[in-house]
Formats: C-alpha cells, sequence, structure tokens
C-alpha cells in the first residue's frame, strides 16, 4: 500500500463509489474472484442475458396465468444452464455446485420466485436423489429427458399432514406382484400440475418413524394429446390413478404448486430408488443444496430489489428534492445494502466450503435462517422506500415481497434451523 | 417433530467438524502458521492477562503488559522487520484481535489496539525512516507507548470540526487546543496528533504530528470516568504552546485529514473483528452456563427457547465474521474497501452488544452481578457503537457510498 490509499469516505462526504462497485448497486458478486474464475462470470453473462432477453419480459403474464408454457423448460433444456453440475453422459455439463450457484442466482433475478422454482425444481431437488442413489438404468432412464427439459419431474415428500417433520408421512407403499401399490396425498409439489414423474417419498413399513420410509419414482401416464399447456388436463386422473391440482398461494404464482393424489397406484419394483427402507437418507442427502441454493436465491433477489430501490430513490422526487437526497433514505439504503452484504458474505463463504467438500451443516442452516429472514426484511423495506408504486403490481416489488415471504417457511422453516443449529451447539 | 430433528441432529453431530478456527474450515485468510500463532497468543492471553481482568477494572491494567506484548513479539505481527515487527500479513493482526479478546478486559484489548492498529499504522505507512527509528523501534518493543489524538470536546465523528491548531515557528509548530477521551493518554510516551495547519484550506488544512508527551506545553488532565472499558485509561489532553519540531510531522502537510481517514479504516475493521470475538466469548460462556443451571427440573439450554437464542445469536455472529473475513481478504488483497469496512463495523458492533444482552438475559440474575463478567462485557461493548465512527456516521458514509 502507499500514501495513495489515504483516500477519504468523508472529503466531500462521499465514500469513493468507484473503489466500492457499481454506483447505484450492491457489490454483487464481482470481486469474489477467490470464488469465481473468469469462466464462471462467462456462464453468468450468458444466464443473465438469456433470463434478461426470454424471460423477463414474459415474467408478468405467467405470473397472471399461474403457468409457464412447457415450450420454456425446453428451451431452458437447450441453453443447459439449469443442467451444468451433472455429468456429461448423462447431459450435464460436468460443472459444480458452484455453476449451479450461478444458475440459482441468475434465475432469480428474473424477479419471480416462482418462475425461478418451476425452472429450477426439477433439476435442483427433484432429480439429485436419482443421480446419487439411483442404478445406472435408473440414471439414464430418468435424468436426460429432465436436463432436455422434455420431461418434468417434481420432489414430492411434504403431506398435508406433514411438512418440516418427514417422520410423520402417511402415504403407504404396500408390496403388490412385482411392485408396490401406493396410496395417500402430496402437497406443496412444485411442478405437480406438469410432472411425468415424482420422486415419492413412502411409507414401507407398518410402524412409524424415518426407518419406514422409501423412496419410489412413480410416473404418470402418457399426456393427453394438447395437454401441454392444460392444467386442468394435465392434472387429472389419466387412469393412472393420479391426479393433481393447482394449489393457490400467498406468492410465487407462476409456480405450478400442486396437490397430487395417489390412489391404488401401482409402481413397478425397479422404480424403488436406493434402498428400500433407507429413504430418510435420500431426504437428508440433498438438503444442504437445497437450502444453500435458497440462500444463493435469497441474496440475488435483494440485490435486485436493492439495485432497483437505488434506481427509484435516485428519480424520484418529494419535497422539493429527490427522495434519496433524504437522510431518511440514505441511512435506510446503508441498512439495506450492509445486511444484503452480511447476508452474501456468509452464503458465499459456506457455498465455498460446502463445493470443497466440507460438511457445513451448522453453517449451511445459518445461511438458511439468515438470508431468508433478511430477505422478507429488506425487500419489505425496498417496497417502503417505493411508497405506493411499490404496493402497485407495475414494479414488481410487492411480487418479490411476496415471493420472499415463502423463505422462511420452504426448505425448512425458520424453527426447524433455529433447532439444527441449537442443537449443534449443544443445546 | 422431535423424532425427526433428533434424526437431523445425529446426522449432522456425525457428520460435521466441531467449529474450529484451526480446521479445514477456516477462512481462506488465515493459514496454518496463523494457527499456530492463535495457539501461542491463547497461550499467553489466558494464563498472563484474563486472570487480572478483575483486578485491573480498578486499577488499569499496567504498562508492564505492553512491554511483555513487545518482548513475545505480539506487538508488531504485521510490522516490517526492520522496525522491530514480525513482518506478518494483516491476518495476523484479526488473530491478535481475536484471542486478546479472550483476556475479557475490553479496556485492555482496546488499550493494546490503540497501540497496535490506530496510533501506530500512520506511522508505519507514512512516517519517514527515522521517525519509523526513533518511534516504531520502541513501540514495537513495547518500551514506549503510542496514543491517537483525533477527538475533541466539540469535534468526535465529525474529524472536520477539530480545531487543535498547529502553526508554523521557524524549524517547528506550536500547538495549540485539547483532544478528548484519548485512549492510553496517561501514559503514552508519544502521541499521533491531528491538527488544523492552515484554517483555510478546509479538507486539506489538517496535518498530522508525532508529539512527544513529555513536551513542554501538555497537560494530561483528568482521567475520565466511563461506563465501561474501566481497565483503560482515557485522557482529556491540553496543549499550550507546545513547540514540536518540523520533523515531527507525519506524513504530507495539509494531507492529515486523508492520512487520519485512512487510518480509521483499519481501526474500524480491527473493532469489527474484536466485537466478533467478544461475542463469541460470551455465547462460549452462556452456552456452559445454560449446559449447567437448572429450572423447572433440567438444563435451561435444553428449553427450546434458550435453544434458538443461541441459534439466533450464533447465526448474527456467524454472518458478522464472514462479512469481516471477507472485508480483510480484500484489504489484503489490495483493494481499499470503505463502504465495506463501514458495513462490517457498523454490523459487528450491533450484533455484539445485541449478544451481550441477550447473554446477560440468559445468566439471569447472576448476569446482572459482577461476579460473572457478563455485565462488565455488555458495558465494555456499548462502546463499539460509538467509537471509532458512531453508528450513525457509518450509515451515513454507507448511504452515501452509493454515489446515488
Amino acid at each position: 500500500m502507499s500514501t495513495t490509499d489515504s483516500r477519504s469516505p468523508g472529503a466531500s462526504g462521499d465514500a469513493n463509489p468507484a473503489s466500492t462497485g457499481l454506483v447505484g448497486q450492491g457489490r454483487g458478486p464481482a470481486g469474489w474472484d477467490h470464488l469465481f474464475g473468469e469462466e464462471h462470470h462467462a456462464l453468468r453473462r450468458s444466464i443473465r442475458d438469456w433470463v434478461t432477453r426470454e424471460l423477463r419480459p414474459h415474467v408478468q403474464a405467467w405470473e397472471d396465468a399461474e403457468w409457464v408454457p412447457s415450450s420454456v423448460f425446453r428451451r431452458l433444456g437447450e441453453t443447459g444452464f439449469a443442467a451444468t453440475p451433472y455429468p456429461v453422459e448423462l447431459g450435464g455439463q460436468g460443472g459444480d455446485h458452484l455453476t449451479d450457484a450461478i444458475w440459482t442466482e441468475e434465475i432469480a433475478r428474473s424477479g419471480s420466485g416462482g418462475l425461478a422454482a418451476a425452472l429450477s425444481a426439477p433439476t435442483t431437488i427433484a432429480t439429485p436423489p436419482i443421480l446419487k442413489f439411483g442404478t445406472p438404468e435408473q440414471q439414464e432412464r430418468w435424468v436426460p429427458p429432465v436436463l432436455r427439459g422434455e420431461r418434468v419431474a417434481a420432489l414430492a415428500i411434504t403431506e398435508p399432514g406433514t411438512g418440516s417433520d418427514v417422520a410423520g408421512i402417511l402415504t403407504r407403499a404396500e408390496r403388490v406382484e412385482g411392485g408396490f401399490r401406493v396410496n395417500g396425498e402430496k402437497c406443496f409439489i412444485t411442478g405437480g400440475v406438469r410432472a411425468q414423474h415424482y420422486v415419492t417419498a413412502v411409507r414401507t413399513t407398518q410402524d412409524g418413524g424415518h426407518d419406514g420410509i422409501s423412496f419410489l419414482v412413480v410416473e404418470r401416464g402418457p399426456e393427453p394429446e394438447g395437454a401441454e399447456d392444460d392444467p386442468a388436463l394435465l392434472g387429472a386422473d389419466r387412469g393412472d390413478g393420479i391426479s393433481a391440482s393447482p394449489i393457490e398461494k400467498l406468492g410465487w404464482h407462476a409456480s405450478d404448486t400442486a396437490l397430487v393424489s395417489f390412489q391404488d397406484v401401482f409402481v413397478p419394483e425397479d422404480h424403488l430408488l436406493g434402498e428400500l427402507h433407507g429413504g430418510f437418507k435420500l431426504i437428508m442427502a440433498n438438503f444442504g443444496w437445497e437450502r444453500l441454493s435458497m440462500a444463493l436465491g435469497a441474496v440475488a433477489g435483494m440485490d435486485l430489489a436493492f439495485e432497483q430501490t437505488c434506481a427509484y430513490v435516485a428519480q424520484r422526487r418529494a419535497f422539493g428534492r429527490r427522495i434519496a437526497d433524504f437522510q431518511g433514505t440514505r441511512w435506510a439504503l446503508a441498512e439495506i445494502g450492509m445486511e444484503i452484504e452480511a447476508a452474501r458474505s456468509l452464503t458465499y463463504e459456506t457455498l465455498r466450503r460446502h463445493v470443497a467438500g466440507e460438511q457445513v451443516i451448522r453453517e449451511v442452516s445459518m445461511a438458511k435462517l439468515q438470508t431468508q429472514r433478511t430477505a422478507v426484511d429488506v425487500i419489505d423495506r425496498c417496497l417502503q422506500l417505493h411508497g405506493g408504486a411499490g404496493y402497485t403490481k407495475e414494479q414488481g416489488l410487492e411480487r418479490a415481497w411476496r415471493d420472499a415471504r415463502l423463505g422462511p417457511i420452504g426448505g425448512g422453516t425458520d424453527e426447524i434451523m433455529k433447532d439444527v443449529i441449537g442443537r449443534l451447539m449443544g443445546c | 417433530m422431535r423424532r425427526s430433528e433428533e434424526r437431523e441432529h445425529r446426522v449432522a453431530t456425525e457428520q460435521v467438524p466441531k467449529p474450529d478456527h484451526a480446521a479445514p474450515g477456516r477462512h481462506p485468510i488465515f493459514t496454518d502458521e496463523h494457527e499456530a500463532m492463535r495457539l501461542e497468543i491463547r497461550r499467553f492471553v489466558e494464563t498472563e492477562l484474563a486472570p487480572h481482568a478483575d483486578e485491573w477494572e480498578e486499577t488499569t491494567f499496567p504498562d508492564s503488559v505492553f512491554r511483555r506484548l513487545g518482548e513475545l513479539g505480539f506487538l508488531g505481527l504485521s510490522y516490517p522487520e526492520e522496525y522491530g515487527g514480525q513482518g506478518g500479513d494483516y491476518a495476523y493482526n484479526l488473530v491478535f484481535a481475536e484471542e486478546l479478546a479472550r483476556s475479557h478486559s475490553g479496556g485492555l484489548v482496546m488499550g493494546v489496539a490503540v497501540h497496535t492498529d490506530m496510533a501506530n499504522p500512520p506511522i508505519r505507512m507514512l512516517g519517514t525512516h527515522e521517525q519509523k527509528l526513533r518511534y516504531l523501534v520502541p513501540a514495537m518493543r513495547g518500551e514506549k507507548i503510542a496514543c491517537l489524538g483525533i477527538t475533541e470536546p466539540d469535534a468526535g465523528s465529525d474529524v472536520a470540526g477539530i480545531k487543535t491548531t498547529a502553526v508554523r515557528d521557524g524549524d517547528a509548530f506550536v500547538v495549540n487546543g485539547s483532544k478528548v477521551f484519548i485512549t492510553n493518554g496517561h501514559r503514552a510516551d508519544y502521541i499521533v496528533l491531528v491538527t488544523k495547519t492552515d484554517p483555510d484550506a478546509g479538507y486539506g488544512g489538517f496535518s498530522l504530528f508525532i508529539v512527544d508527551m513529555d513536551s513542554p506545553g501538555i497537560v494530561r488532565e483528568r482521567r475520565l470516568e466511563k461506563a465501561g472499558m474501566h481497565a483503560s485509561d482515557t485522557a482529556l489532553l491540553s496543549f499550550t504552546d507546545v513547540r514540536v519540531p518540523a520533523e515531527n510531522l507525519l506524513g504530507e502537510e495539509g494531507k492529515g485529514f486523508y492520512h487520519i481517514m485512512w487510518e480509521l479504516q483499519g481501526e474500524r475493521l480491527i473493532g469489527a473483528v474484536g466485537a466478533v470475538a467478544s461475542a463469541d466469548l460470551l455465547i462460549e460462556r452462556t452456552l456452559r452456563y445454560a449446559q449447567e443451571r437448572q429450572a423447572f427440573g433440567r438444563p435451561i439450554g435444553k428449553f427450546q427457547g434458550i435453544r434458538w437464542k443461541f441459534a439466533e445469536m450464533a447465526t448474527r455472529v456467524e454472518a458478522a465474521r464472514q462479512l469481516n473475513y471477507e472485508t480483510a481478504r480484500r484489504v489484503m488483497a489490495g483493494e481499499y474497501p470503505v463502504r465495506e469496512i463501514s458495513m462490517a463495523k457498523l454490523y459487528a458492533s450491533r450484533i455484539a452488544c445485541e449478544v451481550a444482552d441477550e447473554c446477560l438475559q440468559i445468566h439471569g440474575g447472576n448476569g446482572y452481578m459482577r461476579e460473572y463478567g457478563i455485565e462488565r462485557a455488555w458495558r465494555d461493548l456499548r462502546l463499539n457503537r460509538i467509537g471509532a465512527g458512531t453508528d450513525e456516521t457509518l450509515l451515513e458514509y454507507i448511504g452515501r457510498s452509493y454515489g446515488i
């Protein structure tokens, strides 16, 4: 360092914006060079460009329709953006969790939590169990078509009577000739109406508890002609004993979130995923990444809302000046920026360690807890700074605000996170 | 729910190494050498400092602490070997700050940090070879103690409001004015002093001097009484026609404001790191307490409400820690991340105060008693939100940094 470093944050009352990132923006992932290399930046630019050109213009329409056209899934499959961490043999790109993190962050910048969930769920939560526990035949059958976006997969664990407490699963699979017969209901299933198969947690023993859970890949019958984007037709029983109906929600409108019911559904023996009664392991295996990706998405979502808010306060005038010129606004921006940087620091350091192969359950739980609550808070403040405009659909903030509220609930509630962390501390 | 949690917990604990800075999970700014030094410092702090924490609350800590730290090489971990330092990188300062917190004496931590991370860095950065020989070399040995004179009775966070003047007179400057809240002010051998050398030049009218504290005209006035930080000596100093040789000008004449703003960045970051370390220790102690203390038939830590308090505290502290480390990483990479330093200091200070309050609460009546040391931490940490730039000043810097 030299004396030329002696610049002042107070010389003109300003810190040096040129030294600290883009004016009016959070620093974003730029500067995390120990984590992301040039190829990552290039991937990020490609995805951002695609999201901006091909998704953002349609987001409101898809939100209103509460449906994303199936063609978008196929288009995503062509780009390969959601499939980067999968092996090349199965149609992926042999990337790692860093490339997946970039996808997660950039799809969050679509500004629609529902769209992000719809497009990510097949590769981020529904297919990892097949990759990790499936036989080569199962992988060959159920991974490549999902990566190509030709087939949508859904993870089906939660039930009307049980959420975070997976031991309470009631959907049961009875042994029958050549396979299983499945009865029960699954709810809050992302992609549930459109899915062509469900990676489903079922009870395979009489008595309760974790040791009686298994995973079956439950396939739907052939899609009716012309049903591609018709939720009612898609959801109806196709003679396979499966029916799915959309659930209306506070946010995540573009996401197809369904109640799925199984009535005497026959599932062949070779659709058992992993060991019989060994399903709890499958549930646990992907929790870490699911939660970490939620943290990444929340930080990216906050970045987006913050950038938008910085732009808004710079032009909106009140009482004879820009609202950015009020100290109250400046301090609000400072609080928001600080919360985002703290959330990002925790998330990225956890990501770094996760990618390095460390077991970071404590840190992942912390990142998930910290970021989801912070996002609700930060986006609420951003909405507030927009005044009445923030409350309108046009600005997109009310959507972000509603979408963010799922964060402290999905993927393990705040309360579960706190219990995990507290117990790890010895309480 | 319970069985699921327990199972998840079991899976988690079987796989997770306990949080440990020396484990592979440490932040990439730290190496094995840092961790070896950490253990060395920790041993010293636990055996030679912590046992005296209570006593020093009454008497302030003795000057001999500086000499002992100097002997062990801890005062100059990141200073050049040429001037008696150890030549390490900035991460050693973090290690030192974190381990020094184990003294459980906020006042001691502050007194030492003023020496290692506030008053002397400008000499290392801006000083001439002669100045470094004369001041840094004995400072590294703990034979000379430094203090830093910025704040005045009428100017705190608003550094530009400083009124102490230094007027050129031949080959010297004549200094008049007063400085307040000066940590180490009574014991210091020299002060790095912020003065106004040109009243008409605005921000360009300030200059720094290294002033020997035995110079005629310096009066060390009251020892100030404080809410906390009792182990530190805090002075009101007055300067009346103090002649300071021109060769004691530090850095460039007229650049003092910018020099001191640079200094404040280091002060803030080390303060943030110290705050997190203190919060860690509070949580650690309180956790032990909660595991032993029984109420309604079980250890209070086994109540879900208390467990959640720990989870929330640890989570926020972890966020603060990672913001600190990432910011330190950028500083070490040669960046000057003023915004993030301000964020780190603001965030960590607030969280440390909240943690201290929550830990006091978990201790119940015992927390309110001196014996447990929690009330002291509660009082001591409150200063973090005021010193080195108040919360409000930092919010203003950060808010303005977006250039909107």
